[in-house]
């Protein structure tokens, strides 16, 4: 065992120093014309080492600090609490929802313009992540290219209002069914494939889409993006100062009140509020529709599931259209909100996040994936100064996660539907 | 209704089932018998669909089928259990029917969310259907339990209601009898007659347990190492020389 260990350990600590040191230590200085490689300086030679010495270390012991780690959910005083009844669950359920919608609706009235602008964030990603909830949590697919169905959403607003002039009220359903659309699409043949290869195929469709996003210049501008995306109005109401469009009117002359930058953040952000507690209460319904339990079925025991009947294919391809009909809603929003889209914005390190706050969460837990995408969206603005390790924390945090609760913050409890007494 | 001809399987170099024919007929109650590892179950997945057949012709109600897609032949109104027994352990007993159902659920996603008439008609008629069938196999009491929290013997006959649910013309029942206590089996011997009688479907049946294969079969096929033995009635089988030979002698 011991041995063991120490081969183990010495193994990754050698690892360590073959990763880091031509990463951290050589660097490519320009020299006139030419690039010449530089060899470490001493202070990072130094911390290649201690690093390598702490990784070694944490190896060697590692059985004994895992097992502290192990000890630490006791110290949780609601990891004993005996299981609740249903009933009980699903109205705590409810009064956090209630809860949760009170306070973001006087939210954009007690706090900073700020504030707001990133709640409305908060808010895209929440549907994000309950969409992909759907697929990954609910259906069991994992899918890495989710935020290709996000720029579908987005794209679509931008384009149409580029060419045709359509407005986001009309563009927000055309984009979520584009979206859906193109998830029915890729859906179909890939969902043949199971576990790790479809999460290879659909890693590659969002790459695909963006590129594709990037160098068809002539209809999406590529890297350039597309600006001038136009904010919603209410009832041919323009929130800006001036009127842009030919037979509206200006929110603020109607009401006569001064105008103010704020009325259109504001507005914005409860539209994307109303927006995610409609996707809430839909994927809420659809999980106790038959439906829901379709998905749940061939994620327990896919060989019954076909035994009775079920088509696998057609199964899948519902879960897959649907989260990607709510990226497309997603991102129709955030292209309003920012006026302005590009490529950029849907990297893969955008499906990677929204994953991320799926599994944080609690895989199907709807509450736990609300919980989750509000910390992962407001912690790194919190801690601006340390932006530089956003990622290293992050990864930090997924690692920390997986050994303590793998199961994420608060596992899917089931909606059971009870067969009453005969009366 | 089902008639399987010279049905072939192989896996690589094993054949696991060679030129095995049974037939079931409406109205009957077939069995399927062997050592094991003699490839029942092998046939059960070829006709069922979860293996492609390297040979031979399944037919069902006059239809080819070998080489269907699973569901597709489950719908056609034949539906089987498992060996090891199969349920959505973390489902509650009545959720387990009404997945079974989901054919006669109305599945438009409109529809659900609406709530409209139809749906809600539709769904109170297979909660119905599964208050029904509980009732018939005795686990109405544990409607709302985890199916996983149930003793062996109440999962092997959710796994019955399960398919009768979809209103089957076909049963197949993988070993129903393993691991169940002598009274137990009684209940199912009688379970699945009731099956046949009162609800009019066929049943083909692999057994182990002789005496109630014997009890209730029409006919029987016995086969070993894939090759078909012997098939004719139980008081035929019974005195078949090769069955006591390769089968009946050996337990
Ligand atoms: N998917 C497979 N791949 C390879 N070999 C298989 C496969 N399925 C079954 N076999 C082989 O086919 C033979 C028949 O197996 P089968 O399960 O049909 O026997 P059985 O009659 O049901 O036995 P038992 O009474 O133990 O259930 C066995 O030798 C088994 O190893
Ligand atoms: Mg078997």
């Amino acid at each position: 065992m011991a041995a063991h260990n120490l081969k183990h350990a010495l193994f990754c600590a050698i690892i360590t120093i073959i990763i880091a040191y031509p990463i951290l230590g050589l660097n490519l200085v320009a020299q006139g014309t030419s690039v010449a490689l530089e060899g470490a300086t001493t202070a990072t030679v130094i911390n290649v080492f201690l690093a390598a010495v702490a990784v070694f270390l944490f190896q060697l012991f590692r059985d004994s600090i895992m097992g502290v780690f192990g000890k630490v959910p006791n110290l949780n005083p609601m990891a004993k609490r005996g299981p609740i009844s249903q009933e009980r669950r699903l109205l705590m359920e409810r009064v956090f929802f209630v809860a949760i919608i009170l306070l973001a609706l006087v939210w954009p009235f007690i706090v900073s313009r700020g504030a707001v602008d990133l709640a409305t964030l908060v808010l895209i990603y929440i549907m994000l992540a309950l969409g992909l909830n759907v697929v990954v949590g609910l259906a069991g697919l994992l899918d890495l290219g989710y935020v290709a169905f996000y720029a579908v959403g987005a794209y679509t607003f931008a384009l149409l209002s580029q060419y045709f002039g359509i407005s986001f009220w009309l563009a927000l359903p055309i984009g979520a069914l584009l979206a859906a659309l193109f998830g029915f699409v890729l859906g179909f043949p890939v969902l043949r494939l199971r576990g790790d290869y479809l999460a290879i195929v659909t890693l590659g469709f969002g790459e695909i889409i963006r590129i594709l996003l990037n160098n068809w210049t002539t209809l999406t501008g590529g890297p350039n993006g597309i600006g001038g995306i136009p904010d919603p109005t209410l009832f041919g109401m323009e929130f800006g100062r001036r009127v842009k469009e030919e037979g509206n009117v200006s929110f603020h002359e109607t009401f006569g009140i001064a105008y103010s930058g704020e009325h259109k953040v504001i507005f914005l952000y409860l539209i994307a509020l109303v927006l995610a507690v409609f996707t809430l209460l839909v994927i809420r319904r659809f999980m106790r529709m038959p439906v829901g339990r379709a998905w749940e079925a061939l994620r327990e025991d896919e060989i019954a599931a076909r035994s009775l009947g079920m088509s696998r294919t057609a199964v899948k391809l519902s879960a897959f259209t649907i989260g990607a009909f709510f990226a497309g809603f997603a991102g129709t929003v955030f292209a309003s909100k920012q006026g302005f889209i590009s490529p950029e914005s849907f990297v893969f390190l955008e499906s990677a996040i929204i994953l991320a706050i799926v599994v944080l969460g609690g895989m199907g837990s709807q509450v736990g994936v609300i919980l989750a995408a509000i910390a992962v969206t407001i912690l790194p603005e919190l801690a601006r100064e340390f932006s530089e390790y956003r990622m290293l924390i992050f990864g930090a945090a997924m690692v920390l996660m997986m050994v303590w609760r793998p199961q994420g913050l608060l596992p899917m409890r089931r909606i059971q539907i009870e067969l009453k007494e005969q009366g | 209704m089902l008639e399987v001809q010279n049905l072939s399987m192989r896996f690589g170099g094993l054949l696991a089932v060679d030129q095995v024919s049974v037939d079931v007929r409406e109205h009957e109650i077939v069995s399927i018998i062997g050592p094991n590892g003699a490839g029942k179950t092998t046939v059960f997945n070829c006709i069922s669909g979860f293996y492609k057949p390297t040979g031979g012709k399944i037919l069902f109600q006059g239809q080819e089928i070998q080489g269907k897609p699973d569901y597709k032949i489950s719908r056609l109104g034949m539906v089987r259990t498992f060996q090891h027994v199969r349920l959505f352990s973390k489902m509650t007993v009545v959720e387990n029917l009404l997945v079974a159902q989901h054919r006669h659920l109305n599945t438009n996603l409109l529809a659900g969310l609406l709530k409209t008439p139809d749906y809600r008609e539709r769904e109170k008629k297979s909660l119905e259907r599964a208050r029904y069938w509980l009732d018939r196999v005795g686990l109405l009491e544990m409607a709302n339990w985890e199916a996983g929290n149930l003793a062996y013997g109440q999962q092997r006959r959710l796994e019955i209601a399960r398919c009768m649910v979809t209103e089957p013309q076909l049963l197949m029942l993988d070993e129903p009898a393993a691991g169940l206590n002598p009274a137990e089996t009684k209940e199912l011997d009688q379970l699945i007659v009731s099956l046949k009688e009162d609800y009019n479907v066929s049943v083909l049946l692999i057994e182990h347990d002789m005496s109630l294969v014997m009890g209730i079969s029409d006919r029987i096929n016995v086969i070993n190492q894939g090759r078909p033995l012997a098939s004719g009635t139980p008081e035929e089988i019974r005195q078949n020389d090769d069955v006591i030979k390769a089968y009946l002698g050996e337990a």
